[in-house]
């Protein structure tokens, strides 16, 4: 085809799926050409679990609080992928001017944070997946899976929901300038204590757990280890099938508010000129 | 054919004013400007009242297809407002903007697919791709299929002669190398209008050649296609484009081809004069002498440089009196074919150097 025959491009449905493939390529193609995240994304976490296995092990609890710790470990490079790489990469996407391109591109921007949103679920899978490989082989952790079924469907829902918030706060962060570190800084900590990432959110007050199942991985973690461990249903917070029901509720809205706020957002930023990062 | 016939008269009759005064005009126009403006709200230390910047104030442009079209202006002339409107960026804050035909702000969703965008010195795409794939997936954006995104890529890289680069981490380009990728993104996905803000940025002199020949031959090659540029070197707009807006202080204050342009200043004599520091001397005080229409001043190490505008060559007599007698020295004298930048002195009263830095001054 010469260069000056009039390209031919796809629009609908083509389009969008064109586009959530174009922007997860990046972060995939990223987990393969730049190593160095094995040290930073499994060594650490790994790190802290030690520390709480041995505080564990040192005032005699039960061996399933060991299983809890692996899995919260694990679990902690999703929400540092939802502050990160979805949340307040919005930022940088500024920073660059890749917004303003996406913006200007005739996909929706619900297509390129869907294929954010892709790319990091999978990175952040493979990294997961090697912190609980590594963790249980470290620390000796024995699994007792009830229901494979019901544990993958709870897995999923959380993911949905989980990315699903983290789009939603992406589109906070359009209007966002420099402060947007500090606000995914913040995010971090609290998170991690609130949604219990080192120990069954059963032991935190009823109010405080529930106020922080608002994040996915609160509830989605907890009915995890419910179906994971034996004697994991004890220490579980609600029912798994409550948890399976809520998690599907906050699916629905963190979607719809997504794309709601999205727009919302987008005709925002257009209207005050926010799109790109102001020169002075 | 029976049929056909008075159907035909009567819907020409029905349509005529409508097709001559508003639809068809625009889809002729690639764009399509009227009393456009934008002001910004500053926002300033805490309590202080917001203040207001006028970036843009009624601008009306009609830009035809297959035009290339330049705004050539000095730093904050508004240049790069203007066209964050026109690709959908930015919302208008009065008037009206059509771009391939459809307003900017009530339907950016179809002028989306037919534009594109490129801007000097931008940094898009992601590091750790190649050049091959950060274009690649650009052109996902824009649906394009993934084996002709490729074909094009080689034959763009091709033409810039970055082939060997198509593998290269973006990351690891040099500015040029860089700006010629980023130019390729934007004829990539073969838009009707192509916006080109400032393209040349930062380039040296063989890599701008480089960017301004590919511009040439595409324009050559895609009679249809649009191209509007943004620039503040004047040789640039006068080489490159059919026709140049010059926009200054958010308004547009010529709009014409380069030749009719300088055409306006044919029958003025135009010097450039080195001189012998001015010792205090205003450059007005010489416009103030008769037959002098311009005078622009620019301190060159050691020297100064004027440019003259002069209505009759008599006038020379006059102005090299004055230096004289202020015992300033001529160090060079050299009559010239009026240029663009005559234009700009002839319009705004000084030059596009002194225009930005009076700029620089206040707004900073
Ligand atoms: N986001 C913004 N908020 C407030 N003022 C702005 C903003 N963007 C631009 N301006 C102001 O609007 C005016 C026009 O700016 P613009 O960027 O359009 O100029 P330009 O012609 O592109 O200049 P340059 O040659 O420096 O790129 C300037 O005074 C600038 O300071
Ligand atoms: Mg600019």
């Amino acid at each position: 085809m010469a260069l000056t025959d009039r390209v031919p491009k796809n629009s609908g449905w083509r389009l969008f799926l064109q586009t959530v493939v174009g922007r997860a390529y990046p972060r995939i193609i990223g987990l393969l050409r730049e190593l160095s995240w094995f040290f930073f994304e499994v060594f650490l976490p790994v790190l802290s679990v030690a520390a709480y296995v041995f505080i564990y092990r040192a005032i005699g609890a039960p061996d399933v609080y060991i299983g809890f710790v692996v899995m919260g470990g694990a679990m902690t490079a999703f929400w540092l992928n939802i502050l990160w790489s979805m949340s307040s990469q919005m930022y940088w996407e500024k920073q660059t001017g890749n917004l303003a391109l996406y913006i200007m591109a005739p996909n929706s921007l619900m297509a390129i944070l869907l294929g954010m949103a892709f790319g990091g679920l999978f990175s952040t899978g493979l990294r997961a997946l090697v912190i609980t490989l590594v963790g249980t082989l470290l620390f000796d952790v024995s699994f007792e899976v009830s229901n494979y079924l019901l544990l993958f469907a709870v897995f999923m829902l959380t993911m949905v929901a989980l990315y699903g918030l983290g789009m939603m706060t992406a589109s906070l962060f359009l209007l966002l300038n420099r402060e947007a570190w500090h606000y995914a800084n913040l995010a971090q900590e609290p998170v991690y204590l609130a949604s219990g990432f080192y120990f069954p959110i059963k032991s935190l007050d009823f109010w405080i757990a529930a106020g922080a199942s608002f994040i996915p991985l609160t509830l989605g973690m907890d009915a995890m280890r419910q179906l994971s461990f034996s004697g994991g249903t004890e220490l579980g917070f609600l029912p798994v099938q409550t948890e399976l029901a809520i998690l599907a509720g906050l699916c629905v809205v963190f979607l719809i508010g997504a794309r709601w706020l999205l727009g919302y957002m987008e005709r925002l930023a257009v209207r005050e000129g926010r799109l790109t990062e102001s020169r002075r | 054919m029976l049929d056909a016939y008075p159907t035909i008269t009567l819907l020409s009759l029905l349509t005529y004013p409508a097709l001559h005064l508003g639809k068809k005009d625009y889809m002729d126009l690639a764009i399509h400007t009227e009393k456009l403006a934008r002001v910004y709200k500053l926002r300033g230390s805490k309590k202080e009242e917001a203040k207001e910047l006028v970036a843009l104030r009624d601008i009306n442009l009609d830009v035809r297809r297959g035009e290339l079209f330049g705004l050539l202006g000095p730093n904050g002339a508004g240049k790069t407002t203007l066209i964050k409107i026109l690709t959908t960026l930015l919302a208008p804050s009065s008037g009206v903007a059509r771009v391939a035909g459809y307003d900017v702000a009530a339907e950016p969703e179809k002028v989306r697919p037919r534009i594109n965008m490129v801007s000097g010195g931008e940094s898009s795409g992601y590091g750790l791709l190649t050049v091959r794939e950060n274009l690649w997936m650009f052109a996902q954006f824009y649906g394009i299929p993934s084996k002709l995104a490729n074909e094009r890529i080689k034959q763009l890289l091709e033409i810039v002669r970055m082939s060997d680069r198509m593998n290269t981490k973006s990351s690891d380009l040099s500015t040029g190398l860089r700006q010629k990728m980023n130019i390729v993104r934007g004829f990539l996905t073969d838009p009707e209008v192509l916006f080109l803000d400032e393209p040349t940025l930062g380039l040296d002199v063989e890599a701008s050649m480089d960017v301004r020949n590919f511009v040439r031959g595409w324009m050559e090659g895609n009679r249809d296609r649009t191209l509007l540029l943004t620039t503040h070197y004047m040789v640039e707009a006068d080489e490159l484009c059919d026709r140049v807006a010059i926009i200054n202080g958010g308004q547009v204050l010529a709009c014409d081809t380069p030749a009719n342009l300088k055409r306006q200043l044919q029958r003025d004599v135009i010097y450039r004069m080195e001189v012998s520091p001015l010792n205090g001397l205003q450059p007005e005080a010489l416009e103030a002498l008769g037959g002098v229409r311009k005078v622009s001043h620019e301190p060159k190490d050691g020297a100064a440089v004027l440019e003259l505008i002069l209505a009759e060559d008599d006038a020379l007599g006059s102005v090299v009196n004055t230096l004289t007698g202020k015992d300033i020295h001529i160090l060079n004298l050299q009559k010239r074919e009026p240029s663009l930048e005559d234009v700009f002195v002839n319009l705004v009263g000084h030059s596009m150097k002194e225009a930005e830095s009076g700029a620089d001054g206040s707004s900073s």
